[in-house]
Order: structure tokens, then C-alpha cells, then sequence
């Protein structure tokens, strides 16, 4: 067998298996949520959110934190609305409730940072809930350990408490 | 196709390396050690088995105070690593799990289907500050044998150096 007769197959094995191990390692909901992956320009780094939190008052986003309440307690971006954990009924509920009387049109940045990126069971729940309701300028704060490690710890702005 | 191959061959390793950076993405984890040691807080503290916890009990063995909740996948599926580490130093080390849970019942029932074998305590604001934070889940201190914090992991625990760090303790 030549080069030639052998290359094309060994590319093809090479790109089943990148697909296969990407298959493999997303969930479902992963899958179906594009939006939320690397590279997508529905994440917002931290600096660009503290950046456009500088913005004057009706260009500024509304913030809006999807987590557990003792994190928030602990600290939390300045103005940020606590919502609770999306990943739970009563949590999504109240983002429901709290978005409905928005325009479908006003910007909105969910975070949360309770654990890594990838397992955080409140960003996709809370993204799915507004997208479906049909916000149109909904974007997601990537922090890919936690809040404290990702935004805290780097020196961001923080406020405690309620 | 001879010139064609160099291609592949760079195409191929582009691949290898996107699945690396996706991984690496994926799988955070921040580690570090404290050579000014400041003193755990010695919170009276009661678990789920109604028993008062104090670290100050565990002096002359290493703690491992581990922040976490049933909801977080990377904390659940490190507790087994948590008991086997706790059973190997048997007597030397102990592990107290710190759970976050807003849901006492959710707690309970995956203490119980979990068998977890070290105490868990229900944590609070007054815990976390005391340790001077919960930066996200899970997080793990390592208190000394004298009660000093010597080191923090920030996300799913690197099982590795946590060992070493424990067995530099231990010397």
C-alpha cells in the first residue's frame, strides 16, 4: 500500500474519532446549546461586561444572577439582581417572572460561577428560559472555574450582601 | 498526494490539539498553598447525624474541609476519592464535607445513597467567611496538623497533588 492509499483513510479514522470523543463528552442539552459554547459570541469575558456596566444609565445591561444565594451573599457584581438557581423550578420561575414585563429587545447578561463552566447546572436552564421567551439581546458571562476564582479573585467589582 | 500528506499530517495535529484546548476549557481547577498558614475558624458546627463538629477536636490530624452540594456534579463525583483518601491515611487525615444545599432533604438523601462516611456539616455565611471565602464548588482547605490552612483547591480536586500536599504534611 503507498502513501497515497493510505492517507485519505487515515484522516477519515482521525475525523471519526474527533467527532466520536466530542459525541461522547457533550450531554444533550450541550448539543443543543450552541450558543453556550467556546467561541460563541453569546459569552461575554469579564472585562467586556465591566465595560459595558460603565455604560451610562438605558445603554447599561441588565444583570441578572442565576445561583445559589449563599454566593451571592458572599459577593456578587455590583447591581446584579439576585434570581436564584435557575437549575431548580422555583428559580426559573422567578426569572420568568422577573423578565416578563421586560421588552424582548432589552440587553440582558445571566452569570453565575458556582462551579465550573461546564457543570454549572443554572446557565443553561436560565438561557433557555429567556430565549424561549424571546430576548433577543440575551448574552452569558463566562466564567470558566467559579465567580470567585474567574471575577473576585481577579479584582473585578464586587458588592456583598442583598 | 506526497505533497498532500504534510497537510493531513498538520491536520490531524490541529485536531489533537482543539481536543486538548476543549478539555482544558472544560476541566478548570486552581491549587494553592499557603506557607503563612493562618488558623482555621474554630466553628462549633453540627452534622447530619446530629453530631457537634469542631475542628479544634481534630488537632494532630490532617483536615481536608471540602465545600460542596448535592447539585454539583464535579463535587459528587469526587466523593469516593474523598473516602478512599480519608481510608488510607486512616487515623491520620479526616474529611469534613461542607455542603451548601439549600434542600435539606436532597442533602440527606444523597448523604445516605452516597454512604458517605465522613461528617457533613450544613454550611452557612458565617463558615465560609471563616475560612475566608468559597471562591465556587467544590473547594477543599487542607488544615495542618496544628490547625493552620495550608492550601486551597478551587474546582474539581487535582486528587495528585492533594496527596502530595498531604504527604509533605505528614513528614
Amino acid at each position: 500500500m503507498n502513501r497515497k492509499s493510505f492517507a485519505l483513510p487515515i484522516l477519515l479514522i482521525a475525523m471519526a474519532f474527533t467527532l466520536a470523543v466530542r459525541a461522547s463528552s457533550e450531554t444533550p442539552d450541550d448539543a443543543a446549546q450552541k450558543d453556550l459554547q467556546a467561541g460563541s459570541k453569546v459569552l461575554m469575558q469579564p472585562q467586556e461586561l465591566v465595560q459595558a456596566l460603565k455604560a451610562g444609565q438605558g445603554t447599561k445591561p441588565l444583570v441578572f444572577y442565576v445561583g445559589p444565594e449563599m454566593f451571592y451573599q458572599q459577593s456578587h457584581i455590583p447591581g446584579a439582581e439576585f434570581v436564584g438557581p435557575a437549575g431548580r423550578p422555583e428559580g426559573l420561575k422567578k426569572l420568568h417572572d422577573r423578565a416578563a414585563s421586560l421588552s424582548h429587545s432589552t440587553s440582558i447578561v445571566i452569570y453565575c460561577g458556582c462551579c465550573p463552566w461546564s457543570h454549572c447546572p443554572n446557565i443553561h436552564p436560565a438561557y433557555n428560559e429567556l430565549k424561549r421567551m424571546g430576548f433577543t439581546h440575551v448574552r452569558v458571562l463566562f466564567l470558566g472555574t467559579s465567580f470567585g476564582t474567574d471575577w473576585a479573585e481577579k479584582g473585578y467589582p464586587v458588592q456583598k450582601g442583598s | 498526494m506526497r505533497r498532500a500528506v504534510p497537510f493531513l499530517l498538520a491536520a490531524i495535529l490541529a485536531m489533537v490539539i482543539f481536543e486538548i484546548g476543549h478539555y482544558r476549557a472544560h476541566h478548570t481547577s486552581t491549587t494553592s498553598t499557603s506557607p503563612d498558614a493562618v488558623a482555621a475558624p474554630d466553628l462549633s458546627m453540627m452534622d447530619l447525624d446530629g453530631k457537634h463538629i469542631n475542628i479544634g477536636v481534630y488537632k494532630g490530624k490532617i483536615v481536608l474541609v471540602n465545600f460542596w452540594a448535592a447539585w454539583c456534579v464535579p463535587c459528587a463525583k469526587e466523593i469516593p476519592d474523598f473516602m478512599k483518601l480519608e481510608q488510607k491515611y486512616i487515623g491520620r487525615l479526616q474529611v469534613i464535607g461542607i455542603s451548601i444545599d439549600d434542600n435539606e432533604s436532597e442533602l440527606r438523601a444523597f448523604y445516605r445513597n452516597h454512604k458517605m462516611d465522613y461528617p457533613v456539616v450544613r454550611g452557612d455565611q458565617q463558615i465560609a467567611d471563616g475560612y475566608g471565602g468559597v471562591p465556587g464548588l467544590p473547594t477543599t482547605y487542607i488544615v495542618d496538623q496544628e490547625g493552620h490552612i495550608r492550601g486551597r483547591q478551587v474546582g474539581a480536586t487535582d486528587f495528585l497533588r492533594l496527596e502530595q500536599q498531604v504527604s509533605s504534611l505528614l513528614k
